[in-house]
């Protein structure tokens, strides 16, 4: 999904960057407080990276007829909540466009605000939301992941039609192309994602009970249905 | 196999279904390279709708081919699914040597627990 180097006219490419450093840099403040603070917490933080790092790099056939890849932002925006997800997403891409000259540093910017800003908060947003009217973790989680997947493969889509609108239809008529290519896409990746998230966080409730409960994601005491699931 | 096993399986199942199936059912076969990137069909877009527009920055280092890239990215996966079997490697280990220890405390409970009882009960009187 990324958006090829060079492929945004430099206005937009110097907007992006602009408009996505700030989450960048309070997202490593947010890291290094959580890591001094809780130390231990550094291997779920690598987990959930690496959990992007699989994702990112799994092209995956889609009933468009073309391949496009997950984004796993939506396990580290539920557990450690999506600034520090702007950290670990920004590496993620910062990996990519270096050495796969996969996405760009130019388009970085750009880049960074769909997957590693938007998506995370969006998927936050419908977690929490879902979590707080009661609906189970693990709907909740499916939900979340679902929604960062799509809202940054819609959000890129938007990113393009800004930057190319359509000589005849404008922003909107380019809005629907690049939709088309991308959000279309998406779809049936966004559920492989949410239902591979679930499958993380089935694993995290058996083996990680008590990190799980600090960091909110199960409640204290256990009380939770989905905690007794063993 | 355990219930908890059988709902992990069927969700990878259903995962391999979803990227299998669009292969199967031929949905790439209206184009002419099916089931290429979505971000190359993005680029190839993008010239349709500015002909004119050229990229402005080149990457600064580009895989010389095909196979290295795959081979590339195969790494990232490999790192990323590495750390994460790390993760849940070490978790298990844990889970196990505390259930071990516990196991063995159980062994000599009843003894040292009595003991420990004797003792307060002892150092109340």
């Amino acid at each position: 999904m990324h958006i090829a180097e060079g492929y945004l006219p430099p206005v937009h490419a110097a907007a992006w960057g602009v408009a996505s450093a700030p989450f960048v840099i309070h997202g490593v403040r947010a890291l290094t407080r959580e890591v001094r603070a809780n130390p231990e917490s550094t291997l779920l933080l690598g987990a959930s990276g690496a959990f992007t790092f699989v994702l990112s790099a799994l092209k995956i056939p889609s009933v468009t007829g073309s391949c496009s890849h997950p984004t796993g932002t939506g396990l580290g925006a539920i557990l450690f909540r999506p600034p520090i997800m702007a950290v670990l997403g920004t590496i993620t891409l910062l990996f990519q466009a270096l050495l796969l000259a996969h996405g760009g540093l130019t388009t970085l910017g750009a880049n960074v605000f769909s997957m590693a800003i938007v998506g995370p908060w969006a998927g936050f947003a419908v977690y929490a939301l879902l979590r707080r009217s009661g609906v189970p973790l693990m709907v909740g989680v499916f939900f979340g992941a679902f929604v960062a997947d799509l809202s940054t493969y819609c959000v890129t889509s938007v990113q393009l039609a800004l930057a190319f609108p359509d000589p005849g239809s404008g922003v909107v008529g380019a809005l629907a192309k690049f939709g088309g290519i991308f959000a279309l896409t998406q779809i049936p990746l966004a559920v492989s994602e949410g239902l591979l998230t679930v499958l993380v966080m089935r694993l995290l409730v058996q083996s990680s009970k008590g990190e799980l409960t600090r960091l909110g994601v199960l409640l204290q005491g256990g009380a939770e249905k989905e905690a007794a699931v063993r | 196999m355990s219930r908890n096993a059988k709902i992990n399986t069927l969700l990878l199942a259903i995962v391999a279904a979803l990227a299998a199936l669009p292969l199967a059912l031929g949905l790439g076969d209206h184009k002419e390279e099916p089931f290429t990137g979505a971000d190359g069909e993005a680029e190839t877009a993008i010239t349709e709708i500015a002909p004119d527009y050229e990229p402005w920055f080149a990457p600064l280092y580009e895989p010389p081919s095909g196979e290295v890239e795959s081979a590339l990215f195969a790494l990232q996966a490999a790192l990323g699914a590495g750390v994460l079997a790390y993760y849940f490697g070490l978790r298990k280990g844990r889970r196990q040597g505390e259930a071990r220890a516990a196991a063995a405390g159980d062994g000599r409970a009843p003894g040292s627990g009595s003991a420990g009882a004797a003792g307060s009960v002892g150092s109340g009187a």
